[in-house]
């Protein structure tokens, strides 16, 4: 009776976004009369970072600081359509859709600040931190915010955009399977360690160690969060989850927390992470999704790892003491692999 | 039938009449007006919906509301001290420590019952402190880190 | 510990950027640590009724009568909502984009699919006192045979679930009752293949369990309309579906939302907001209903359960031949999104890798269980464990290290996938190096040296033998063909990478990577650019 080590990796990809029906989202983003904006959506914020990353988008876009600029969403009376916070649609719909509305407004923007300093829009510049001037003339400049004042109350201009992005509808070939399913896709390698108990079955997570590779990391605090929780849940669904204990038999299903179970604080293990970034030519800033393909490589990382540690086999979700116990003994007992 | 109960809620006199048989998360929530605790199950198995009684951390949807009658019970919406944060809510911003923020309250109520009591935990204190908060979201490592932050925060100042 | 890997693919990108790039705090935050963030069940609503459901109790059953007056007498009752009330009683989620024919009523009215399916509705003050009086509502069922095994369901006799799709299959264009992938000839990569290996999958249904349980409330506003709180996903989608069931026009409907406790897919499919609509509609009053956890947990849709046959053909020098699955969609009594997952599933066969042929039959089966739904990496998920357990066995069967064995196969910019489009954008090799080098796992030189772009790949073959990833003639001709449908979605996005060179329809057959490569400059992105 012993606890066996075992490393085991997986690599994936991911598509960003739906191909179903067409796949538009719409973005309106607006100035008030002291040049602070607000980007209208209809898109959900489901703890993903919608509304803040669509900031950042808004304002890198605009040329101006990110504190000049509020995500108002969700509501149907004020926003524009959007599908819906899925297939990791967010960042990449709604975020070009942003983009779209943010161009559109700054043009504005421009041609406003080009009336005021009486020159070519085509001459200007953003500075990012809420003035406009002429390139290679700093000192020729006006604030963002006379800009917006004078657009509103004497040149008559709405500093505003609309943006949609539309992915359209692609068919499926019924005899093949042909079809354009989505526009970019993400990657992941993951390795994962494991320390098998071949007495109780008990399988614990020691270390895992990532790479993903996501277009461009728009803000790398909201990548750590979805990379460092999504791999959480990977881990959880390998080892613990199932409203179904006894899948396809609908016994034993779990009605609370007490019941359906996943790693505790007390079940974590350290996550290093790497992050790299291949722009996709259709991402806004190059960026693709990441919000699912998180968790996706830890499920089969693990299942390999425990095979690497004690050289059984469970093909079948979630790996729980019980099918490790009972692998282990139609195996005759744990067969550590080569060590990794 | 309704009973008043009056208690302290983060610091100031509250009276409400409750149903009997209300629990406290309901009676906090839809009698009193403070929404920053959240229920998740409602049956004490997330611990959304933890408040301070007391100073011990609990769960109030368990909690039968005519029970915390003349006691002293604190809320998220009472860590702050006017515009200023607690040091926790500084700590969960700066480890980015809430994705979609269901969670937030109880986790906090959670921690600062941990620190009162303990203002140097270790790591294995501040993980058995939370066992019983549910989070789906965050992988629980920003929130531990978040609470190891304000409590060594809290004794850099106190040094 | 979290490192941004700059200086990979750093000629493909501008970072000249203000904005992007920066750990700038979430909007949300400050809300959150305060307790002011405001999610759906956050507003003081006088005089605020509550709706509960009355769920089956069996798996599938005729009802044969329902007496609910006694609970129409109870106290704090309001309204009884019976399956006769709902406008438009039947419905499927994706009926919004014609994908689909209608198959679920929001309340059943003769037979019960699943355990937990809604039957009726009680409005009361408290929800305690709809749940008193749901307690007292009598229902006689005739118990019916139902069917839980994806496969055990395809067989001729079984109990047929699903009274739209009577052969607990859904339709694929209008003729299959599965969608097709084929892509090359498996059976000759079969017989070509020094191993075979082909095995059996099983993932778990799983709860998406966010912290906040489904729920909305309906507020009925001047002029008519009704103001919905929701903690829906998909604002819009939830909108036009409830505007459906209830025969509303959709502007009589303003929706809020868009800050929720959590979904993970678990929210999109609308399962609060029809009823609740209605509630407030036939009361006059503001209507709450929300799931409780055993709700959420039992009754609200699932990630659903897959089984995956997969069947691989495999070198001795490490290519992998042929690749052919079979998978079945576990999708309960109703489709929801599930025949969509199905589609999802087939475009990501046969992964992230090269393989000529590959070949596929996925299913969307109906069962007697709680409908699935989306969740967190939809139609995929399960494939991934599938797919790369299966390639880690493909690694020991032929004494190959795993990650030298994904690098071989790994998809690169300029190969033809399975689904006829044409990888670009690759960056499975790269990824695979990295966190080989982190996690220290040794991988030899020429791994190491390899890389996703045109020209980076050297030749594929671990034993140095030149590889031909032709797909078999067939293949390329569709490929031809059906070039002229590719969409660019290339937008004037500044900063744009830099585009690959223009290329027209696929080389039939696509020319193997070039092996004289071998150590040119930026052979690999990962070693050959790193500064260190
Ligand atoms: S709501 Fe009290 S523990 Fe979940
Ligand atoms: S942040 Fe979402 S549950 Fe913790």
């Amino acid at each position: 009776m012993a606890k066996h080590r075992g490393r085991g990796v997986a690599t994936i990809n991911y598509p960003i976004g739906m191909n179903l029906g067409g796949d538009p989202s719409q973005a309106l983003v607006h100035s008030n009369p002291t040049g602070k904006f607000t980007v209208t959506l209809s898109s959900i914020d489901l703890g993903q970072g919608m509304k803040s990353v669509t900031r950042q988008i808004c304002a890198e876009t605009l040329g101006v600081p990110v504190e000049d600029v509020f995500v108002d969403t969700a509501d149907s009376d004020t926003g524009p359509h959007c599908m819906g916070s899925f297939a990791s649609r967010g960042t990449h719909r709604v975020g070009n859709a942003v983009m779209m509305a943010a161009r559109e407004a700054r043009a504005v923007m421009m041609e406003a600040a080009a009336e005021e300093l009486e020159v070519d829009p085509a001459d200007l510049e953003t500075d990012g931190r809420g003035a406009i001037h002429v390139k290679g003339a700093p000192h020729r400049s006006i604030a963002v915010r006379d800009v917006a004042i004078a657009a509103q109350f004497r040149q008559g201009r709405t500093i505003a955009g609309r943006g949609i992005f539309l992915v359209p509808l692609s068919d499926v070939d019924a005899e093949t399977g042909e079809m354009t399913p989505a526009t970019c896709y993400a990657h992941a390698c993951f390795i994962v360690e494991v320390e098998v108990d071949d007495e109780t079955g008990d399988v614990a997570v020691l270390k895992m160690t990532s790479a993903y590779e996501l277009g461009r990391a728009l803000n790398p605090k909201l990548v750590e969060q979805q990379l460092v929780g999504g791999s959480w849940m990977g881990m959880s669904h390998a080892l613990y989850e199932t409203p179904e204990p006894y899948y396809p038999d609908t016994r034993e299903g779990p009605r609370d927390f007490n019941e359906y179970l996943m790693p505790g604080p007390g079940d974590i293990c350290p996550h290093d992470v790497a992050v790299l970034e291949r722009p996709a030519s259709d991402g806004p800033f190059g960026a693709k999704g990441l919000g699912e393909m998180c968790a996706n490589p830890v499920l089969p990382a693990v299942a390999n790892a425990i095979f690497n540690a004690v050289g059984v086999r469970v093909n079948e979700l979630p790996i729980t003491p019980e099918k490790v116990l009972r692998a282990l003994k139609a195996r005759g007992g744990a067969v550590p692999a080569r060590a990794r | 039938m309704k009973t008043p109960v009056q208690f302290r809620l983060n610091g100031e006199d509250v009276a409400a009449f409750a149903e009997s048989g209300a629990n406290l998360l309901d009676v906090l929530r839809e009698v009193v007006g403070d929404l920053s605790v959240k229920g998740g199950c409602w049956q004490g198995s997330c611990g959304a919906c933890t408040v301070l009684i007391d100073g011990a951390p609990r769960l109030s949807c368990l909690t039968l509301a005519e029970s915390i009658a003349g006691r002293s019970i604190e809320t998220a919406a009472g860590l702050r001290r006017g515009a200023e944060l607690h040091p926790l809510q500084i700590a969960f911003m700066e480890r980015f420590a809430a994705q979609c923020g269901y969670c937030t309250s109880g986790m906090l109520m959670a921690a600062k019952a941990l620190l009162d009591r303990n203002p140097s935990p270790t790591r294995e204190d501040v993980v058995e402190a939370l066992g019983g908060n549910i989070c789906r979201c965050t992988g629980y490592e920003p929130i531990i880190q978040a609470v190891l932050d304000a409590a060594s925060g809290d004794r850099r100042r106190r040094a | 510990m979290f490192e941004l890997r700059k200086d990979i693919f750093a000629d493909e990108r501008d970072d000249n950027l203000k904005e992007i790039g920066q750990p700038t705090q979430r909007q949300d935050m400050l809300g959150h640590v305060t307790g002011t963030s405001t999610y759906y069940d956050d507003h003081r609503i006088a005089g605020l009724l509550h709706l509960k459901v009355l769920r089956s109790p069996h798996a599938h059953a005729r009802i044969r009568s329902i007496d609910d007056a006694a609970a129409a007498r109870a106290p704090g009752v309001k309204r009884i909502i019976r399956a006769a009330d709902v406008p438009v009683n039947l419905n499927t989620l994706l009926s919004l984009i014609q994908f689909g024919k209608d198959d679920e009523p929001s309340l059943a009215n003769d037979i019960v699919r699943y355990k937990g399916e809604p039957i009726l509705g009680i409005v009361a003050t408290s929800e305690r006192a709809a749940i008193e009086a749901l307690g007292l509502v009598r229902v006689s069922y005739d118990q019916l045979p139902a069917v839980f095994d994806v496969e055990e369901a395809l067989k001729p006799g079984a109990p047929s679930v699903n009274a739209t799709y009577p052969k607990n299959t859904f339709e694929y264009h209008g003729k299959y009752d599965h969608q097709k992938l084929r892509y090359g000839d498996v059976e000759a990569g079969f017989a070509q293949a020094d191993v075979v290996l082909e095995e059996r999958y099983q993932m778990s249904p799983i709860e998406h369990a966010p912290v906040e349980t489904n729920g909305s409330i309906a507020v009925p506003d001047t002029n008519g309309r009704f103001v919905v709180y929701t903690s829906t996903q998909a604002l819009f989608f939830s909108l036009d579906t409830a505007a459906k069931i209830n025969a509303v026009p959709s502007n009589q409907l303003h929706f809020i939302g868009g800050t929720v406790g959590g979904g993970f897919g678990g929210k999109v499919d609308t399962m609060t907001e029809p009823l609740v609509i209605l509630a407030a509609r036939l009361t006059g009053a503001p209507v709450r209903y929300r799931f409780s956890r055993h709700e959420e947990m039992q009754f609200g849709a699932p990630r659903g359960a897959e089984r995956i046959y997969v069947k691989d053909g495999v070198m001795r020098d490490g290519r992998i031949v042929a690749r052919k699955v079979r998978a079945y969609f576990d999708s309960g009594a109703y489709t929801r999104l599930s025949s969509y997952a199905v589609v999802k599933c087939v475009a990501h066969i046969p992964g992230p890798y090269t393989i000529p042929n590959a070949h596929a039959d996925v299913y969307c089966v109906f069962t007697n269980r709680t409908p699935a739904t989306a969740m967190r990496g939809f139609g995929v998920t399960a494939l991934d464990f599938a797919l790369e357990c299966q390639m880690d066995k493909l690694a020991v069967a032929i004494g190959m290290d795993p990650i030298e064995f994904r690098i071989l196969n790994a998809y690169r910019d300029g190969d033809m996938k399975a689904h006829r489009r044409e990888a670009k954008n690759c960056a499975l090799i790269e990824c695979a190096q990295v966190a080989a080098e982190k996690a220290n796992w040794p991988l030899r030189e020429q791994f190491r040296r390899m890389s996703s772009r045109i020209g980076g790949g050297a030749d594929r073959t671990a034993a140095g033998v030149d590889r031909s990833r032709a797909p078999t003639p067939a293949a390329p001709a569709r490929t031809a063909a059906a070039a002229p449908q590719r969409v660019a979605y290339e937008r004037p996005a500044p900063p744009a990478p830099t585009p690959p060179p223009a290329r027209g329809a696929p080389p039939p057959p696509p020319s193997p990577p070039a092996g004289s490569t071998h150590g040119a400059p930026r052979f690999s992105s990962v070693f050959g650019t790193r500064r260190r």
